[in-house]
């Protein structure tokens, strides 16, 4: 059974520019997107920042009116049947933002369990349950205020599955948070499906989409590029292999030089502490080391290594050719 | 309905909470009142007459309750939209209306301590009398003007919810709305072409009904136009909220992102 269908969505948005002499432009942030979740399924929707991937998923809970296309939840439409789908989702922001600040997390769950009806008898048991969950027991009289981010991570997932929705949307819930706390995180996400939850879920780590998700579609400059399982996504490249180069000052032009290159699919510059680390992703049956280091322009070369491409050197390709 | 009226219940209490747990909101709350009611008797103590100073008085106390439930209400909306809350409330199944009315219940609450604050001030500091000539009128009067200025700040406050700037042009109608109600002076002062809108405004008919039920005279007439006003105003919100809420959506300026 399909739980979500997004169909051809699109989504533009209105911006200004210049103080006096105002200018009206339009941009284009999804450019028709198309996906379906089956019941049960973890779908991950990965992209660079900017990819579409917020603006995709605040169509789906409702929050923007797409431009044009459709969407649809548990097969109602998210636009006339907003209500409807509203009560039948939970969603949870990245960030440190969206909660009541000068109320205490307890506060903060029992208003929210008021608007999404959870029934009055069930709350209390039910916040407890969740507060064990995301580990906050103990802690859920203290003022938002002062809670880290990682606990305001673990009070936005307790807040968006208090009404027990069978569809769960997560926009880059582990960001920012530290490598333990992103760890249990990613424990608790992995519940979810676990529980018979459909889970939507956007992040910009490779590895936590490959560790959580049934299928990836990626998305760059508003549209689909791939999708398909981690293992698919992977065997786009896995022919391949990737040069690594340790470079000190390398300059755009070179960069663009060897993504010029016969042979070469994909380059991306890592900034590192005083290097830079280069990442070319070559063809099947091309050794072209030789000729990489060649087109460096004088730039001093550091460590050299050749590995077999992993999923994040699948999304750097997809990413880069859209 | 039982679940709306708990919804409401819980915002206007947490509401609370989060008001007196802000250092500016409380010290704004306590003091203004009080700085409202000392300007107005200075200006009318000398050759005013007991009764005068009590009308005036209750003006001040007006003063303080709209300045509470505007600047509540709309504080409200750019608090949540600055903390990125205003999204959750809308994105949740309750309709934000119902949500609007709990927390600005709140700030009219607070109002409620100014009027208080305002008649307790001149009785101790200026030895206004406090006789209320209808006293069942005044208990009858107290909540209908309070509950007519807040669905008023509510359908100000509305237009927050589509233009995030909207609270720029509605501060500045804090005092005009002041003169325009007979807060400071009376109503048959202004010109003419101005009365139309003094009758179709909250405060007038609710600081008319408290005078009337105070220092005598038929307050059932104001009474009923603030209770009709609230109507007008409930059906004027609910459209608006509706609306803009529809409108912010298409045009994405819920959120400061």
């Amino acid at each position: 059974m399909t739980v979500v269908e997004a169909e051809n969505l699109r989504r533009t948005y209105r911006t200004t520019t210049g103080t006096i002499r105002r200018r009206s432009l339009e941009v284009e942030a999804v450019r028709g997107v198309s996906f379906e979740i089956g019941e049960g399924e973890l779908f991950g929707l990965l992209g660079p920042n900017g990819a579409g991937k917020t603006t995709t998923i605040k169509m789906l809970i409702t929050l923007l009116i797409p431009t044009s296309g459709s969407a649809r939840v548990l097969g109602h439409d998210v636009v006339k049947d907003a209500q409807w789908v509203r009560r039948r989702i939970g969603y949870v922001f990245g960030g440190d933002r969206g909660l009541y600040e000068r109320l205490s997390g307890l506060d903060n769950l029992r208003y929210f369990a008021e608007l999404y009806a959870v029934p009055a008898r069930e709350q209390k048991g039910r916040i407890a349950e969740l507060l064990e969950l995301v580990g906050l027991t103990g802690r859920e009289k203290e003022r938002v205020e002062g809670y880290s981010r990682g606990m305001r991570q673990r009070l936005h997932i307790a807040r968006g599955l208090l009404h027990d929705p069978p569809v769960v949307f997560l926009d880059e819930p582990t960001i920012g948070v530290d490598p333990v706390g992103a760890r249990e995180l990613r424990a608790t996400i992995s519940s979810l499906t676990q529980a018979g939850k459909t889970v939507l879920l956007t992040t910009h780590y490779m590895f936590e989409a490959d560790q959580l998700c049934d299928r990836i579609a990626v998305i760059a400059k508003g549209r689909i590029v791939a999708e398909g399982t981690p293992q698919q996504l992977k065997d786009r490249v896995a022919d391949g292999s990737v040069v690594e180069v340790e470079v000190y000052g390398i300059e755009d032009a070179a960069v663009e030089r060897l993504r010029a290159l016969s042979g070469v699919t994909a380059v991306a510059v890592e900034e590192h502490e005083q290097a830079q680390l280069l990442v070319v992703q070559t063809a099947p049956g091309r050794e072209l080391t030789h000729v990489i280091l060649s087109h460096l322009d004088g730039a001093s070369v550091g460590r050299v290594t050749s590995r077999a491409p992993t999923l994040e050197d699948a999304y750097v390709a997809l990413v880069t050719e859209a | 309905m039982l679940r709306t009226l708990r919804v409401i219940r819980l915002g206007w209490l947490l509401q609370l909470k989060t008001m007196l747990r802000s250092g500016f909101d409380v010290m704004t709350a306590v003091f203004t009142p009080i700085l409202y009611a000392s300007i107005a008797f200075f200006l009318y103590r000398r050759g005013g007459q007991e009764e005068t100073l009590l009308w005036v008085s209750l003006g001040a106390a007006f003063m303080g309750l709209w300045s509470a439930t505007l600047w509540g209400a709309g504080n409200t909306i750019q608090r949540q939209r600055s903390q990125q809350t205003l999204e959750h409330a809308i994105a949740s199944p309750t309709p934000f209306l119902v949500t609007l009315i709990g927390t600005s219940v709140a700030s009219s609450t607070l109002g409620i301590y100014s009027l208080a604050a305002t008649l307790a001030w001149g009785r101790l500091m200026f030895g206004v009398p406090i006789d209320l000539a209808h006293p069942f009128l005044f208990a009858l009067a107290v909540p209908a003007a309070v509950v007519s200025l807040g669905l008023l700040g509510i359908v100000m406050a509305s237009t927050l919810i589509l233009y995030r700037y909207a609270w720029a042009l509605a501060n500045t109608l804090e005092y005009p709305i002041w003169l325009a109600a007979g807060l400071l002076a009376p109503i048959a002062l202004l010109p003419d072409w101005v009365r139309p809108l003094s009758w179709a405004l909250a405060p007038t008919w609710g600081v008319r009904a408290v005078r009337e039920s105070v220092i005598g005279g038929d307050p059932l007439f104001a009474i009923g136009m603030c209770l009709g006003l609230a109507v007008v105003y409930l059906v004027v919100a609910t459209f608006f909220v509706e609306n803009f809420e529809r409108l912010a959506r298409k045009q994405a300026t819920l959120s400061l992102t």
